[in-house]
Order: structure tokens, then sequence, then C-alpha cells
């Protein structure tokens, strides 16, 4: 089967029920997607898949044939920053960092879905992704900054 | 960086002593004493511990743990400040598993001295205790210390470092050094001719660096005391920051492992035909006390996993909650271990009055942390390597080394970065495992990690504990107080199993938060009662304080309402005369929440104060009350940091402090069950998420001296603040936690 990851098409050999974390991580290679909790209750996995967002833990591959994923690593690189990643750096907001990637997947797809959130839109839209750290008010902060850049204001 | 070094006892006593008075101390024996454990690679040049000058920039090695309190950046700055380094220039790297490196303040942390009267500084200095002797030599990130250890030490290696390349320069340009100025890494003569300290290394190396740096005027200071841009901060949004589970080897297997539901129970068998016969399934591996598939992928593994028939020895412990409580309880009908504060005559001011008395309860704890437990290990022509989110690495060595049969230098620890720590990654367990899968796989790298599953259900808990309070108030304010606290001993579980022997004496972290509060009741006394329940528990963010501050603060907060007194001017007037720092701190907090004018309509606010790892904290929170119940609206925190290093990190750690003590308030319980933990993942242990944060305000104050801990005190005060509010909310007084057994909170 096929998986087109960040643009990358892989020819992928994996057990169907396999989930799609195990196979980017372990398989492919890209460790950005983090193991959480394995049931979709943390975030920590999330992913775009055909411009969803997706907990990849909980996705069998055999479900993804042709499917197009981005992962945090198709957001962008430490050369080439997203808008969103400048955001997250200028408001400092990781801690031990291991949630971000799914925060910042989470938050790419809010601002992509509505350009100005408010605090309840927010809310709605991270409230998925647990953060051990407790770097939520940065977190929408940041968002709020994104929103603002994004709109060149 | 094989070659490691080991430290004389003597040496780090004069390290100490300069740790503790802000002595000068010969650091050029010091580092010439024990190996320097760094060897350089090409074009590096390795001036000391702790500084190696590479072409693009210097390299600072910050030997403690990332695990999100940004300690790495703060250390670098120590060495980056002094050496007069541009940020840009600066790299971190927390470098090999080496005594070299040992917390110092960390093995006082224990000792049982009241910290507002007798500074920390000091018992340092006074040093004196068995369990310290021994934790010498002990890489660790603990205790809220790391800053405090490092403060003289590290910005004396960038003070050394920095002497040597002027005189380098000095030699080479015929001047007086004392004529030369050092910016943005370079030598700068008063022509204004810069030698960049790349092109003076060689020399500088060569020079021997003075036995008493002088260090800067904080005054003159440039990136210390100001928001430095934090050194992980890039990697960690853009996913290539690598944690444990992150480490990919060529040739690398993957491993997942069960151990008995009842933690601390044996394993008696297992069969696991069905699971070798799994696609990707590379070897089953025994363990002892439990069982490890490995393959070719961690899903294979854990997969596998699940279809081995295992047969589990009972828990060590009693096998229910209710058990379990009422063997902590009984530990109240023995003597007290300890008696570490009896002010006045509580007998006498007691007697023929009727004291206010009450009981209160609090669960074991999961630290939870978001990466799971893992590690990865590889053994290979007789030499160990195993790379660990870890907080004590050289522990990390040493049990690894016994595990597999090797000699402490056959084995090397890399501390990647950590997915959170709280107190869990003290421990070795996760590691000793990956050690024996990677003898077991022998030249093979493996990558263990476990299931969330795993990880809830074998922590090293926060234990639950149980007090019994006692006091009197008058108009004036309380007169007298008696607090009993039972609960499992943390720091005899850890010595166990890290010494091989619980230090005997008082057990200071039991009490930690009640007996060293700067309140002067008149007739006081803390007693201490160790139970030996056998459910494993270790340090969890802020330790002793996390349930002591509940129990002491709440109960406080009784006797105000009791004696018809306003609970913060109560305190105010038993910190007067005690101490100025926590008045302050308080003082703030209460300017700063509006304390002295009623709340909006529909909300309520309660306070709490803890002193802990030097630092006095006081937080008040405003809470309301919504149709799908209790909300959080706003949270004042003020806090007393001594020295503020980086004001934007601190006020990131108090909020995580505050965060972290309010998901464990609201909804943290570990419960048992048959003997296992029932609590398997976030569905059922949860934490606070987006939609329930309040908006948080803070104040840092910087009484001045040098910095205190900064990790951890944002914890302890959190959970009686919200108990405190919810009594002013709805007159319900919550003596038990989690509080969401008896209230409701909005989601």
């Amino acid at each position: 089967m096929q998986l087109i990851v960040n643009g990358t098409p892989h020819q992928i050999t994996a057990d169907p029920d396999t989930p799609l974390l195990w196979v980017l991580r372990d398989v492919i290679g890209l460790t950005g997607t983090k193991y959480g909790c394995g049931v979709g209750q943390c975030g920590a996995c999330t992913v775009h898949v055909n411009g969803q967002t997706m907990r990849s833990c909980s996705l069998p591959i055999g479900d993804l044939d042709g499917a197009e994923v981005t992962t945090i690593e198709g957001i962008g690189s430490p050369a080439t920053l997203s808008v969103i990643q400048q955001a997250w750096i200028d408001n400092q907001v990781a801690q031990c960092g291991y949630c971000q990637s799914g925060q910042i997947m989470s938050a790419v797809s809010l601002l992509q879905a509505t350009s100005r959130p408010t605090d309840a839109d927010i809310d709605a839209a991270m409230s998925g992704n647990l953060c051990r750290c407790g770097t939520y008010p940065r977190i929408r902060a940041a968002i709020h900054d994104a929103a603002r850049r994004l709109q060149g204001a | 960086m094989s070659r490691l070094g080991t430290i004389t006892r003597r040496g780090l006593l004069v390290a100490s002593a300069a740790v503790a008075g802000g002595v000068a101390f010969g650091f050029y024996r010091y580092v010439q004493d024990p190996a320097n454990p760094l060897v350089p690679g090409a074009g590096e040049t390795v001036f000391n511990p702790w500084v190696i000058l590479r072409a693009d920039g210097v390299t600072v090695i910050t030997p403690r743990a990332e695990m999100g309190q940004g300690i790495q950046t703060t250390l670098a700055a120590l060495v980056a400040e002094e050496m007069d380094l541009d940020w840009s220039q600066v790299r971190a790297e927390h470098g090999p598993a080496s005594a070299t490196y040992a917390n110092l303040a960390v093995a006082a942390a224990g000792l049982p001295f009241i910290d507002y009267r007798d500074s920390r500084m000091k018992r340092l200095a006074e040093g004196a205790m068995d369990v310290m002797g021994h934790l010498m030599g002990t890489e660790a990130t603990g205790g809220s210390t790391s800053t405090v250890d490092a403060w003289m030490r590290m910005r004396q290696a960038g003070a050394a470092a920095r002497a040597v390349l002027v005189q380098a320069a000095a030699r080479r340009l015929k001047q007086n050094p004392m004529a030369l100025a050092t910016e943005k890494g370079a030598v700068v003569a008063p022509d204004g001719t810069r030698i960049p300290y790349g092109a003076l290394a060689a020399e500088a190396v060569q020079i021997a660096p003075p036995a008493d740096p002088v260090l800067k005027d904080p005054k003159a200071w440039r990136l210390l005391g100001k928001p430095l841009p934090r050194l992980d901060m890039v990697a960690k949004v853009t996913g290539t920051a690598t944690f444990g589970i992150d480490v990919r080897l060529p040739g690398m297997l993957f491993a997942s492992v069960r151990a008995n539901p009842a933690p601390g129970g044996a394993m008696r068998g297992f069969d696991a035909a069905a699971a070798r016969t799994m696609p990707g399934v590379k070897a089953v591996v025994d363990l002892g006390d439990a069982v490890a598939v490995v393959a070719t992928n961690t899903w294979a593994a854990f997969k596998a996993l699940e279809t081995v028939q295992v047969t589990w020895g009972p828990a060590p412990y009693p096998a229910t909650t209710d058990a379990i409580m009422a063997a902590i309880a009984s530990a109240f009908d023995r003597a007290p271990n300890s008696t570490l504060r009896d002010d006045g005559d509580v007998e006498r001011a007691l007697a023929g009055a009727t004291p206010l008395s009450a009981e209160y309860r609090v669960p074991y704890l999961a630290h939870a942390t978001m990466e799971p437990m893992n590690a990865a290990a590889h053994l290979a022509d007789g030499v160990l390597t195993v790379w660990a989110p870890n907080q004590a690495p050289t522990v990390i060595r040493d049990k690894c080394a016994a595990a597999v049969g090797l000699p402490a230098d056959k084995v090397t620890v890399h501390t990647t970065f950590l997915g959170g720590g709280f107190g869990r990654r003290a421990e070795f367990d996760y590691a000793v495992q990956a050690a024996k899968l990677a003898k077991a796989l022998a030249g093979t790298p493996v990558l263990l990690t476990w299931r969330r599953e795993e990880d809830m259900t074998h922590d090293f808990y926060r234990p639950a504990a149980i007090a019994r309070m006692q006091g009197l108030a008058t108009a004036d304010g309380p007169v007298a107080l008696t607090a009993a606290v039972a609960a499992p001993s943390v720091l005899a579980n850890q010595a166990r199993r890290i010494l091989g022997f619980a230090p005997p004496g008082p057990d200071k972290i039991l009490v930690e938060g009640l007996f060293d509060q700067p309140y002067g009741i008149p007739n006081q006394r803390v007693t201490g009662h160790v139970s030996d329940v056998a459910v494993p528990v270790g340090s969890w963010r802020s330790v002793g304080n996390s349930h002591n501050a509940f129990f002491l603060e709440c109960f406080l907060d009784e006797l105000a309402h009791a004696a018809g007194l306003d609970p913060v001017a109560m305190r105010l007037t038993l910190m007067r005369g005690e101490s100025p720092r926590a008045a302050a701190v308080v003082q703030a907090v209460a300017e700063m929440s509006g304390w002295s004018s009623p709340p909006p309509a529909g909300r309520a606010r309660g306070m709490a104060f803890c002193w802990s790892f030097g630092t006095p904290t006081a937080e008040v929170i405003e809470i309301s009350q919504g149709p799908q119940g209790i909300r959080l609206e706003r949270m004042w925190i003020a806090q007393d940091v001594g020295l503020a290093l980086d004001p934007r990190n601190i006020e990131a750690q108090m909020v995580s402090g505050a965060i972290y003590g309010l998901s464990a308030a609201m909804m943290g319980e570990i419960t048992f069950a048959d003997g296992a933990v029932q609590q398997q993942n976030f569905y059922d242990y949860d934490a606070l998420r987006m939609s329930q944060m309040p908006v948080f305000d803070t104040r840092i104050l910087a009484s001045g001296g040098h910095p205190t801990g900064v990790g951890e005190p944002g914890t302890p005060p959190a959970a009686p603040a919200l108990a405190n509010a919810i009594f002013a909310l709805t007159g319900q007084r919550i003596r038990t936690l989690p509080l969401n057994k008896a209230v409701t909170f909005a989601a």
C-alpha cells in the first residue's frame, strides 16, 4: 500500500491493523509525532490525513491506502519555520515539549478553519490535546498571535 | 566521552562549602583533582567539565535533566554570562553521567531543618548526615535544586574559561590582561582589535585557570535576570527534539513490557507460545519480574504482549484502597518517627478548651508524564550504552551495570530530553529493563516503550496520606496547633531502592510543608508517622509539600473562619516576626487579587501559602458556580525566588506548578482493587484541559541573595487554595481529595 507523507510517497508493508502512528515512527522514521495514550485521549499523535485532523494512534493503516498525511515535519523545519511555529517560539510555549507537535497540528487546523478564533473556539479545538506541563495559557496566546500574523494584522 | 571521572569525598566537601557560603574555592584544583569526563573531539577545546569551545560557538555542559523546566537554558546562561558570549553562540548538551556533575544541593533537601529559619545554604555547609555521604557523587535533578547547585560552580566555570582566554590574548598582544575586555565571544583590546575566542583556544587551554576566578557584578549582567529564548524551543516546535522514545539506531528492534498489575508483585510464570508466532515478533524475554516482547515495531510488540498468558503473584500490600488507608491510619497508633516542631506547650494550651479537630486525606497519585517510560540500550563488545530520559544518570549507570554484570566504567548513559519528569524519572526501573533486553539481544540495539497502561499502573506513586489536626484560635489568631501525619515514607523507599538501606532518623520529607512553615503559632507540634504499606512510592512534584500544604492551609482556613478572622490577615499576623519574605508574598497576592474587596457576584476566592524548596509562594484562586459545575476563573501567584535568573521561564514554572497541583486536587486519584491499580489511561486519570484554564496573573519577588527553587513551589498551594475557595463559594468544607468526589467541575 501507499502513503503520501509530507508530499513524499512511501510504499508500506505492515500489518493492516497497525496504527498510522507506529508506521510513521517505527517504519518511516518520522519521530516528531508522539505516542501518548494509544486511545485518542491525549492528542500527542495528532496529524492531518487528507486535510482532516486525526489521532494517528487510532487509525489502522489498512484504511489509509493512498492517503495524504501531514505531520509536524511537514509544517516547517528549523530552517523553514511556519508562521504558527514562529508564534510558538515568540511566546516561548513549550516546556517539556512532548505534546507540542500534536498541539501545533491541532492549532494549524483550527486556524485553517477559523481565521480569528475566539477563546471559546480555542477551547473547543484544543481541549483534546493534553499538556501535563500546563502550557495552555501560552498556547492560547500563540494561537491568537499566529492568527493576527496570518491576517497581516 | 567514555573516560568517566571519580571524585573524592573531600573534593566534594570543599565544593559544597563553597556553594554554601559563597566562599571562593579552588576551582582549578576542583577540575584537576577528579578527572574531567569530557574528552575533546576534533575541532573542540575543553576548558573544564562545563565549557567546550567549538568553531560555531560554545557548548555548555548543562548536566541536569531538561524535563520542561527550562534548566538547560538557565544553566547555559550562567556560563555564557561570565564568558561574555552572544546568546546565538551558545549550545547546551546534557553531557555524560559523572560524579563531577553531582548535585550537592539535592542531598541536603532531606535534612530536617526549618528552611525559613536556617537557610539551605547554611545547611549545606554544615552537611553532616549519613545519607548525604552516600548520595555524594549522585548526578540528579530534583528538589528544585539545579539552579541553587549550579549558581556558583557554573558561573565560576565560565569565569575561569574567560580568564585564560584573556590571558592568551594578553600574551599575543603583549598587553596587560587588565586592559582587555570581552564581548560577544571575543577579546577586545583598547585599540579595538578583536580576537575571537576560537582563535585563542589552543593557547588558552594551556594556561592554568585562576584558582579563584572573579565573578561579574550582577549589575553588569546582560543575559542573567532577563528573559532568554530557550535553547530547546525551536527543536520542540518542529518535532526535531530527541526524546528517549525517539532514539533510532541502525538495526534497532522495538520492545514493550508487562509487569504484575499489582506493582511490586512477583511473576510466577508465563506462556508466550502465541506471541512467538505473531508477525514481526523477534523474541520474548523473561525479565524476572516482567515479560517483554521484542519486535520489528512497537505496535507489533504491544499486540503480541497482550497474548502472553502470565501467572502473577499477589500484591505485596493490602488488596483494596480501603484496606490500604486503614493500614496507613494504623501508623497513628505507633510512636511518631519525628517530632520536628514542638513549640510552646500544646497540652497546656489545649487543656480545658474545645479545640477544632479535623481529619484530612489525600490519595495516591500518578506522575502521568506525557512521554511514557522508555529507554534504549545496546550491548556490544563488552560495552553497554543506554539512552534514557532520566533524572539520575549516575544511578542509571550503576544499576544498569549491575543488571548486566559489567563494571560501571563499561556503561555509558546518554540523557535525552524528557517528555515530563515530575520525579518519576528519578527512578531507574525502565532503564534496567532496557539494559536486560540489550543483554538478551546482545549486538542489537533495543528501544523499550511502555504502553500508557503499563506506565499508569507501574508508577512510583505519590503516597496517600492522612492528617489529624487540632487547633484553637481566639479573636487574635491561632494559639495552638497539633498536626499528625501518617503516610508511607518516600525517603525510605527511594533510599532502599538506590542505596540498599533506609537512613535512620526523622523523615523530614513526610512532614515538609507542615513543620517548617513560617507561622508563629505559640504552641504547635508536628509529628510524622511512617506507614510501611508497600505500594511503590516516589518523589512527585513537591513531594511531602504536595499533601502537607493541603492539610495545613485548609485547616488554617477552618481556624480563621471559626474565629471570625480574615484568612489573609490571620496569616500575616502569624508570619510577623517569623519571616518578612513570607509575609511579602502573601501581601503581594492579596494586592494582586484585590483580596480586600469582595469578588464579583457569583464568585468566591480562596488563598493558600507554602514555603517549599527555599521559595515562599502564595496563591489565590477565584471560582464561580456555572450551570455545568464549578469553573476556575482567575488565579494569582506571588513567589519570592531570591534572585530571578530568567523571569519569563520562572513565570512558566509558577503557572505550570499550579496547574499540576490543580489537576491532582480536582481529579487525581490512584485506587486499588484485588491488589491491582485500577486507573489505566487518561480516560480514567485525566488532567486539566485548555477549556478549564483560569486566567493567570503572576508576580515574581526577588528579595536578594541567591536563586531558590522554582520547578516545584507553585504546586503545593494550589489544592488548598481551591478547596478554600470552594468553601467560600458553597460552604462545603472538603477534607478529602480529589475534590471531584464532592463537587462537580465544568469540563
